[in-house]
């Protein structure tokens, strides 16, 4: 009996899920569609960094510069090679992979606060490197795709039709972003609750108990590198997409910044309140501006904001959504 | 080539970087202050020695001499350092170190956005705290701007050192560092030491701000952020846990820097960073504490 509550209280909240990515751009209009597409940007890269930093305990403070890699990847595949945009996701989700490996690879010697050193000077060198290799990445121009490759666009016409069904261009950047960020979101939940994931949660609860174990570290956390690796590619390529343009300045050390503070505020170690943390990145600068656009007072509500939501949820949204849910998680999951 | 090599030049950009990697050490020392107490890096701390800078030339515009707002200023800033623990660090010191970061970063935003709100964003110029004509030291010629930034930010290190090293009070704030339990049960308040050590930080913050502010042109409120970085860049290669690695870890940057600057034509001013980055993650790899620090040992 039990058992089948259980079943049933999942179905329903997939099924939610699923009518809520549905209507959600019908609730609101064309132009937010938009903004809320960004935000599955965001939630994507943060579920790949809530892996890395959440379940394995690596700080990551180069994410912004795997997402570089992931939308320079997807724009010169459109420009050089004539790829269609969409189609080049995959790839570079592939490449930041890889990349994500490589940076991987000090965090076998370094942990802690120096590993987000070497992290971080992965992202600092990002910018002045895409300057340096100006053939491939258009240097400080940067690549634009309506200008460079406009037949390769999609949706340039304003319209997008898709399985027979015609969506503007905003709405179909909507779902096929958190199209993917829920595909994203269910191979991350299956990761975590699996062997892989109580691996990678050893190694963030002691490095030392989970090699007397028999884990293997260098393994396991070059492994996580680039499991984030990827998610952070498909994030940046989908960004490329949806900006129709990469430079240098459109992944500066701050989008980093900011995807930790998306992070931390979803709740490391949650999935779901990933979802808050990338609402939190994308809408709460906006909504400062909107309070007071004087100079400096936006920053100083966005700052205070996040010190606030800290001091009150110390362990971000998910920890709340735990502390919530438990009464009714334990009671399903009881045995009468 | 070989021949021709200016013996003068190399002294000259020596002093020029050592310049700017005993004002990075300042920032640098404070940032292990926080460190070694909290375990944490404490990303507003370039931002707090920004708004300090700001105080500082708001004092000179009032008619203070560079000394007197410079004096004024770190003690302002020790008392704005204190406050800024007791209100927001406080709640979440008991609170994940991540958390913690966050409040930091956040604290970044609040203390930037604030200085733009109070201070409009325009560029300004603080007065020269040295005689800017040069100086003949062994037939070479040095700034005295240069020396002098030296001997500053190096004496508030060394003030520094005197006050952990042979105070009561200090050694106090160095036991709440390494074993809070049992600092606490021989009576020290260490949720104050923690309070303490914002201060000094700050007042360290400010010093290595009004440092910087004079040698440049104009500065406006972004002023501390190139600091910050090549300060966590020194702190890190010296070992974030020891206040002397820090100081050397920022002066060698500070001279490696320049002098990459320099001689390699390819790197110039772009990739300045990077490069130093580069260098530091190699020493890191062979020695993954930092040069002076030490592993720590955990139980299992």
């Amino acid at each position: 009996m039990r058992r089948w509550l259980g079943i049933g209280v999942w179905v329903l909240t997939a099924g939610a899920v699923l009518a809520l990515y549905a209507l959600a751009p019908h609730l609101v209009s064309d132009f937010h569609s938009r903004d809320l597409a960004q935000a599955g940007v965001f939630f994507i890269a943060i579920v790949g960094l809530n892996i890395l930093t959440g379940y394995t305990g690596q700080i990551s403070l180069g994410h912004g510069a795997l997402m570089a890699v992931g939308g320079y990847t997807a724009a010169a595949l459109a420009v050089h090679e004539h790829w269609r945009d969409v189609w080049t996701i995959p790839l570079a989700g592939i490449a930041a992979g890889v990349v994500g490996f490589l940076i991987g690879l000090p965090a076998l010697r370094l942990s802690g606060i120096y590993l987000a050193l070497a992290t971080f000077a992965f992202a600092v060198a990002m910018p002045s490197l895409l300057k340096k290799f100006s053939g491939l990445t258009g240097g400080g121009q940067g690549l634009r795709l309506l200008e460079q490759a406009p037949l390769q666009v999609t949706g340039l016409s304003g319209t997008v039709t898709i399985f027979g069904h015609t969506t503007t261009q905003n709405h179909f950047l909507y779902y096929l972003t958190w199209g993917i960020g829920l595909i994203a979101f269910v191979i991350a939940w299956l990761i975590v609750r699996g062997r892989l994931g109580r691996t990678f949660r050893a190694v963030r609860d002691s490095e030392v108990a989970a090699a007397s174990v028999g884990i293997d570290l260098a393994r396991t956390k070059t492994l996580a590198f680039a499991i984030s690796g990827v998610y952070a590619g498909v994030a940046g390529a989908l960004l490329a997409i949806q900006a129709e343009i990469v430079n240098p300045l459109s992944f500066t050390f701050l989008l980093s910044i900011l995807l930790l503070v998306g992070a931390v505020v979803g709740g490391l170690g949650s999935l779901p309140g990933m979802v808050v943390g990338a609402f939190f990145v994308q809408y709460v600068p906006e909504l400062s501006t909107r309070i007071s656009s004087k100079p400096g007072v936006p920053d100083f509500l966005y700052g205070a904001a996040i010190i606030l939501v800290m001091i009150l949820l110390p362990t971000g949204a998910g920890g709340l959504l735990r502390r919530v849910a438990r009464p009714l998680t334990t009671r399903l999951y009881l045995r009468p | 080539m070989l021949l021709a090599f200016d013996w003068t030049q190399l002294a000259q950009q020596i002093v020029i970087g050592l310049s700017s990697g005993g004002v990075w050490a300042t920032l640098a020392v404070a940032l292990v202050l926080i460190y070694r107490s909290t375990g944490v890096v404490n990303f507003a701390q370039g931002e707090m020695a920004m708004f300090s800078t700001f105080i500082a030339w708001s004092l000179v515009h009032h008619g203070l001499s560079y000394w007197g707002a410079f004096f004024l200023t770190v003690a302002l800033s020790f008392l704005g350092g204190v406050a800024v623990e007791r209100v927001v660090i406080k709640p979440v010191e008991r609170a994940p170190v991540l958390t913690v970061v966050i409040v930091t970063l956040g604290l970044f935003f609040l203390v930037s956005g604030a200085a733009r709100w109070i201070w409009s964003p325009e560029v300004r110029s603080l007065p020269n705290a040295f005689s800017t004509r040069p100086i003949e030291i062994a037939g070479v010629a040095f700034s005295i701007q240069d020396l002098g930034t030296i001997a500053v930010s190096l004496g508030a290190v060394g003030l520094l050192w005197l006050f952990f090293r042979f105070t009561k009070l200090g050694l106090a704030s160095r036991a709440a560092a390494v074993n809070p339990e049992a600092t606490r049960l021989v009576g020290v308040r260490v949720s104050w030491m923690l309070a303490l050590g914002w201060g000094l930080a700050a007042a360290m913050g400010a010093v290595s701000g009004m440092l910087t502010a004079p040698a440049l042109a104009s500065f406006d409120q972004n002023l501390m952020q190139p600091v910050l970085l090549y300060a966590f860049a020194g702190a890190v290669l010296g070992g974030l846990g020891s206040p002397l690695g820090a100081v050397v870890g920022s002066l060698l940057l500070g001279v490696l820097i320049n002098l990459i600057g320099t001689y390699v034509d390819w790197v110039g001013t772009d990739l300045r960073l990077p490069v130093a980055l580069a260098v530091i993650l190699g020493v890191l790899l062979v020695k993954p504490t930092g040069l002076f620090g030490r592993a720590e040992v955990t139980r299992v």
